[in-house]
């Protein structure tokens, strides 16, 4: 049954990522890496980390999927155009990926030392993994914690600043403005006389 | 069949050079870049928690806590980049990124 889970998983996770690469339009990409990223958290949850399997889909297809099909949708973009030409950059591609695949390969044929094992959903402490997690994160990598803390901060002024545009002309309310105003010089008051107009 | 750590070792290794090739198909494109690079760090995150779980040690997950949260900030800027630029020029394509080139 684990076996059938995760061949279903694992499957569905490379083709929804070769799908990434190689759609035509960028909202499929977008949709096949939320695909993908939901195939990977089936895989976490397996592993037993159920934990980071909710932060994947939460953080992954809640959050990023969804700004990168913002941007996509936003920018008015000749996608067509921008496809190129394919054979120019497929010899290059392909033979760094079989480098790679071969690198990889040499180094699992030479790595044999923990392949019999099994891999169990963690019993040892206890408690389910969230809890564990959280046993762990804040105390024994609490300053590490507090840095990611700080890069999403960081990360968050940065987008703000570079997207922030400020344009002139455009009518905003002056709260300040608003409440300096009283009466002797907001109304006038006018005689006017029957029968004349001012 | 048994599922061992091998086996989430390959499906890692699988998405990491799709992620690679997908850098060098779409050169012009720099969402399809972005999106490649995440699926990138996905193969790496998968590696973490191999490990973690088959070295019953939880740094390994909390490791792809921290891989996330870098990869979500790094998207961020990304394509705020990406929309500063396509506001500036009209176009996003990678190869006339030479503004600040001499």
């Amino acid at each position: 049954m684990q076996a059938i889970a995760f061949y279903l998983f694992a499957i569905t996770a490379c083709v929804a990522g070769t799908l990434v690469v190689f759609a035509r339009n960028p909202v499929h990409s977008v949709l096949w890496l939320i695909l993908a990223f939901f195939s990977t958290a089936g895989l976490f949850v397996l592993m037993g980390a159920e934990f980071l399997a909710m932060l994947l889909m939460i953080i992954y297809v809640g959050a990023v999927a969804v700004l990168f099909l913002f941007v996509v949708m936003m920018l008015d973009i000749d996608f067509a155009e921008l496809r190129g030409r394919v054979a120019q950059y497929l010899p290059l591609g392909l033979a760094i990926g079989v480098i790679l695949i071969v690198e990889l390969s040499v180094g699992f044929a030479a790595w044999s030392g923990l392949e019999a094992d099994n891999i169990e959903p963690s019993a040892v402490y206890g408690t389910t993994n969230a809890h564990a997690l959280g046993a762990v994160v804040y105390t024994k990598y609490v300053y590490a914690f507090q840095a990611a803390g700080l890069i999403l901060l960081v990360a968050m002024v940065g987008a703000i600043v570079l997207t922030l545009r400020h344009r002139d002309g455009v009518k905003t309310q002056d709260v300040w403005a608003q409440m300096q105003r009283d009466p002797k010089t907001a109304v006038e008051l006018k005689d006017v006389r029957p029968g004349q107009s001012l | 069949m048994e599922i061992g750590l091998t086996h989430y070792l390959t499906v890692a290794s699988i998405l990491f050079i799709v992620g690679i090739f997908g850098i060098f198909l779409n050169r012009k494109n720099v969402i399809i870049i972005l999106m490649s690079i995440e699926l990138m760090l996905l193969a790496v995150n998968i590696n973490f928690v191999a490990f973690s779980t088959h070295l019953n040690d939880l740094g390994g997950q909390v490791f792809t806590m921290f891989v996330l949260t870098v990869a979500a900030a790094e998207a961020a800027i990304g394509l705020a980049i990406l929309v500063c630029f396509h506001r500036n020029r009209g176009t996003i394509a990678v190869e006339d990124v030479a503004m600040m080139k001499g």
